[in-house]
Order: structure tokens, then C-alpha cells, then sequence
């Protein structure tokens, strides 16, 4: 464009390098304009608002300033720490098997097959289905009475049904489930496209020396994916961290409180009734931040003891 | 992060697995065994979706009563019929349509852009800024949800607008991340220098060689920004009300409630699942080739 211009020789040079020099910077500005805005920003004004008691329902209460008391509240908020403990729990109880079971699929995955694609499609079809979707029909599966799940369980049961929402630890089960289903297949393929990029002859001359395959699978294939199940580890803590869209929609009277007794309100839904059913906008700004933070340790944790794993070696 | 360090690998196309390359895959032929334990992954994938087809296709007194039917019946069309009145799902559609139409064009553009300026342009702060995006991606968007709100709604003024759902999320640093992948092994660096040597503008440059190489990379990420936003539940949640929902807001609004119907609620999951399942049927090789992609940078 610019070189099309009829300008005197130094000017030319002079467009020429702003081009060079201007160029990049140019095309990476819509990225961080917009993310600058509603990515950096927001982040930024969750820390001022976490400190205020701002409510639209109390006017004025906008420039209320608490300092921190609505941290202060929150260590003694056991609703909070319910939720917290429903939230570790369910992420422990969901990306454990999640992981463990892509490994082996991807693992199967990996076998000369055929009709590959059609296993492959086959195994990713719940990530192309909508977690909403996904929590709704699973919320039949797990409906006490007339679930398909509890009539699978008759024999079991004795005729007793479960109620999947009432305890503790069947909502997390249940909630686990939903996650798993979702996620498994396409942690899968993220393993299997690992897995392809171990040189072949790693496994001949292991087999040479009489190594079973299930010890190749432990001493050659899960090394060489160990850069690969780190990242897959810190983005699954990430999002069980994140959870709401199944708690929210398995307690079908949607009110928010993730069962009667708050057995299965994860962070982000109790985040989420703060701010959309209480109005408490500085308290939910406050749960915000500290999620954030706990993101970010455990983020770090992750990376470190990764770190610390590829040095010993 | 590992992310960053790894080195760029070779972009898999159709036609690049050789017979040798064959023989380095993985372990050897897949015996009965294999096929079954894959057949059972198969079948526990699938059956949700099948599941919500029979008990759409049922009436109410048939799901509420044991031995539940297991083969769908003959009210499919009647309930989709009915859920599509209810819930709203001619609104839905078309504001599913609009929404992820528009926020796939905008991070397919802008990802392109700016993927091509840190796969193979020279700057100061390029690594700086790589790693922010890195970083960005990181970034639990959900925590920022309560400033977000106060901004689209009384700065923007859209409140149940959809200008409030798209224009957070017009960009995505996945995207880029996606993109500078892609263009560092896909674009030689020889051909730049070529272009830059024949006086082309950097612009230009991005028009005639980056572009028409980014395609393929460019369509899957599409894909995949498309299915995001198709299935995205909680911020349009937040910002749509009942008038006016995406697919997702209406089905999650069909199953509130003491009594839940779960013929029509099931119905609506159909209604919202079958677009993408076709598009996945369709192009379904793409979207796992652009997983796996990604996958082996990461």
C-alpha cells in the first residue's frame, strides 16, 4: 500500500521503515486493545470493587469503602468454605479418573486401527456437546425417582432409590460424572497427538531386551508424555476450579444453592448467587479475587513441581 | 512454560504420513481386545445423546415409570414442536447463530494478525508479549464477571443485548497462541525475505503469501471458536434474559422448576445439540486434526 505512493526517495525509505518498525506492533493491537479492555481491565477493577460493599440495591453503597473486610468475611464465612470444599472435591473426584482414563484411551487410540477416525469422532463427540445439554441429560440419568441409573441399580438397591442430590458425596459423584463424560475423549487425543511423537525405535530396542509392554507403557511412553500431562494437569485444576454450569443446573430448582444443604454449591456458583441473586457486588468481588488467587498459586505449584521433576532427571 | 519452549513441529497435513511413517507409530495392530474396550469408550460417548433422543421422543407418563423405555417412540416431533414454542428456540437459534457467527470472524482475523506478527515478524517485546498472551490464556475469564456486568450495562448501556455477549469476547488468546503455532511451521522464512526483497509492503506480505497459507489452520480454529461459543452457558446467562436467550440460556431456562418434564427439556437439548453434531459429522476430521494440533505444541 504505502509503496505505492509517489513520495521523493528518502521519504519512501522513511515509510519503508516504519513499515518494517510499525507493522507488528500494528497487527498485535486489536489482540490487546480488546483483551486490555475486557480481560485486564475487569481483572483490575474485581480488586477495587472487592472493596466496597457495593449493592445496586443500596444506592450509594458504590463508593462504601470496607477496606478489607470482605476478606475479613470470607475466612469466616462457611458457606465459603463449603464451597471451597465441595469445589476441591469435585475437581479431585472428576480430573483424576479423567486423566487417568484418557491415558488408557489414547493409549488404545494409538494401536494401528481400523476405522480410526470413526473411534476418534466417536470418543469426541461429548466435547462437541454443550455442558448445559450434557448436565440436563445426565440430569435424568441421576433423577431419583425414575432415573435410568437407579433403575439400573434396583437389583442393588433393594427397591430403594438413591437420591443423587441429597448427600454429600452421590452430588459429587454425580456432578464428577458429568465433568468426566465431558472432558475424557478430548484429553485423549491430546495424549494420542503426544504419544505419536515417540520415535518408534524407542520401543524396539525396549522390546529387544524383553520389556513387556506394560513395562514400555510405564518406562517409554509415560515419561515422554510427562511435558504433555503437566499441561493437561494445570488446565483441568483450572477449570474444576472454574465449575458452575453443572452444579447450577443439577439442583433443578436452579436457586442457586447447589442443594439443600449446599452439598454441591461450587465456588463460581456461590460467586455467582453473591452477585446475581444477593446484588452483593463487592462481596462477590472479593470470592473473585480470592479464586484468583488460589488460580494462581496453584498454577505455580503446578509449574514448579514440574520443574523440579525435569531437573532431578 | 513447557508451551513456549517447545519446539515447533512439523504441520501434519492429509497427505504427509509416508509408509515409513507408519511403522514409527505407536504400538503395534490392534487386537479384538482393543477394538472391544474402545467400542465400550464408543458407546458411553454416544449414549447420553441417545438416551435424550428416546426420552424426547416419549411422552412424560412413559419416562416416569419403570422399565423406562430404552428405543425411542413415536412423540419426537411433536415434543421438539412443542419445546421449540416453549422455549423460545426460534430467538435462540438465531442469537446462537449471530453470537458465535460473529465473535468466530473476529478471533479467526484478528488471531491471523497477530499470530503472523509473532511467528515471523522481528520486534522488541515479542517474546515479552508472547508470553503475556500465554499467560492471558490462564485467565479464568468467569472471575472478572461482576466488573465485566457493570461495564456492559451501564457503560455500553446492553444490558440483554447481544452486543453485550459478543464484544467481550471478540478476541481470544488461544487464537493467537493457535495461530503463531500454525504460521511458524507452516510459513518458510525464505518466502518473507522473497516478498520483502521484491519491495512489498508488510502488508501486502500478510495479503498475498501469509494468508492464503493460513487458510486450513484458519478454518479450524473457526471451527473450534464456533463450537465454543455455540455451547458457551454462563456469561450470555448473566446478560439474557428468557425474551431473549442463546440455545444455551433457553435450555438451561426449560428445566427450572419443582416438576420437570424431561420429555421437553431432553427435546431442547436435542434441539440445541444437533446443529454442532452435524457440523462435527461433517467436519469432524478437521476438528480432531486441529486438537491434536494444538496439542503437540502444548
Amino acid at each position: 500500500m504505502s509503496t505505492r505512493r509517489q513520495a521523493g526517495p528518502s521519504a519512501r525509505a522513511r515509510l519503508h521503515r516504519f513499515d518494517l518498525k510499525g507493522a507488528p506492533y500494528l497487527y498485535v493491537t486489536p489482540f490487546f486493545a480488546l483483551f486490555g479492555v475486557f480481560g485486564l481491565l475487569p481483572l483490575a477493577y474485581t480488586a477495587l470493587l472487592s472493596t466496597t460493599a457495593w449493592s445496586p440495591r443500596q444506592p450509594g453503597s458504590e463508593d462504601a469503602s470496607v477496606g478489607l473486610g470482605n476478606y475479613a468475611d470470607l475466612l469466616s464465612d462457611t458457606n465459603f468454605h463449603t464451597a471451597l470444599v465441595n469445589t476441591f472435591g469435585i475437581g479431585l473426584l472428576s480430573t483424576v479418573p479423567q486423566l487417568l482414563l484418557a491415558l488408557g484411551i489414547a493409549h488404545l487410540l494409538n494401536y494401528r486401527l481400523r476405522g480410526r477416525l470413526f473411534f476418534r469422532m466417536g470418543v469426541l463427540v461429548p466435547y462437541i456437546t454443550s455442558i448445559a445439554a450434557a448436565a440436563l441429560i445426565f440430569n435424568q440419568i441421576f433423577a431419583r425417582d425414575f432415573g435410568l441409573l437407579n433403575w439400573l441399580l434396583q437389583p442393588f438397591t433393594g427397591g430403594t432409590p438413591i437420591d443423587w442430590r441429597a448427600s454429600t458425596l452421590a452430588s459429587w459423584f454425580a456432578v464428577s460424572v458429568m465433568v468426566t463424560w465431558h472432558w475424557t475423549g478430548y484429553n485423549a487425543l491430546i495424549y494420542l497427538a503426544a504419544m505419536q511423537t515417540i520415535p518408534y525405535e524407542l520401543y524396539e530396542s525396549a522390546a529387544i531386551d524383553g520389556a513387556s509392554r506394560w513395562r514400555q507403557f510405564w518406562h517409554i511412553t509415560i515419561p515422554s508424555l510427562r511435558p504433555t500431562i503437566i499441561f493437561t494437569v494445570i488446565v483441568s485444576t483450572i477449570g474444576a476450579l472454574q465449575l458452575f454450569a453443572e452444579p447450577y443446573l443439577f439442583d433443578t430448582t436452579q436457586n442457586n444453592n447447589g442443594g439443600s444443604e449446599r452439598q454441591f454449591q461450587t465456588a463460581v456458583l456461590y460467586l455467582y448467587q453473591q452477585f446475581w441473586a444477593n446484588g452483593r457486588y463487592g462481596y462477590g468481588a472479593a470470592i473473585a479475587w480470592t479464586l484468583f488467587l488460589i488460580t494462581v498459586v496453584i498454577a505455580l505449584v503446578n509449574f514448579l513441581l514440574a520443574r523440579r521433576i525435569r531437573s532431578a532427571e | 512454560m513447557t508451551i513456549t519452549q517447545s519446539p515447533p513441529e512439523p504441520v501434519v497435513r492429509g497427505d504427509r504420513p509416508a509408509p515409513v511413517r507408519r511403522r514409527t507409530r505407536g504400538a503395534g495392530r490392534a487386537g479384538w481386545l482393543t477394538y472391544s474396550a474402545l467400542a465400550a469408550v464408543v458407546l458411553f460417548s454416544v449414549f447420553p445423546l441417545y438416551w435424550s433422543i428416546v426420552v424426547s421422543s416419549r411422552d412424560q407418563s412413559a419416562i416416569g415409570r419403570y422399565p423406562p423405555p430404552l428405543v425411542p417412540g413415536g412423540n419426537l416431533w411433536d415434543n421438539l414442536a412443542a419445546a421449540f414454542e416453549q422455549g423460545n428456540f426460534g430467538t435462540a437459534l438465531t442469537n446462537s447463530v449471530i453470537v458465535a457467527g460473529t465473535i468466530t470472524v473476529s478471533v479467526v482475523f484478528t488471531s491471523t494478525l497477530a499470530g503472523f506478527a509473532f511467528a515471523k515478524l522481528d520486534f522488541r517485546g515479542r517474546n515479552g508479549l508472547f508470553t503475556l498472551v500465554v499467560a492471558t490464556m490462564l485467565v479464568p475469564p468467569q472471575l472478572s464477571i461482576i466488573p465485566l456486568y457493570i461495564m456492559v450495562t451501564q457503560w455500553f448501556g446492553w444490558a440483554n443485548d447481544l452486543r453485550g455477549v459478543i464484544v467481550p469476547t471478540l478476541v481470544s488468546a488461544f487464537g493467537v497462541f493457535f495461530m503463531r503455532q500454525y504460521l511458524t511451521s507452516a510459513i518458510p522464512g525464505e518466502l518473507i525475505e522473497a516478498g520483502r526483497a521484491d519491495g512489498a509492503s508488510t502488508f501486502r506480505i500478510y495479503r498475498s503469501i501469509v494468508l492464503p497459507i493460513a487458510r486450513p489452520g484458519a478454518a479450524v480454529l473457526g471451527l473450534l471458536t464456533f463450537i465454543m461459543y455455540w455451547n458457551d452457558l454462563f456469561w450470555p446467562l448473566i446478560l439474557l434474559n428468557a425474551q431473549n436467550p442463546t440455545v444455551q440460556v433457553a435450555i438451561a431456562n426449560t428445566a427450572s422448576g419443582i416438576e420437570v418434564d424431561y420429555s421437553l427439556v431432553l427435546a431442547g437439548t436435542v434441539i440445541a445439540t444437533f446443529p454442532m453434531l452435524i457440523v462435527f459429522l461433517l467436519l469432524g476430521r478437521h476438528i480432531i486434526g486441529g486438537i491434536m494440533q494444538g496439542a503437540v505444541k502444548g
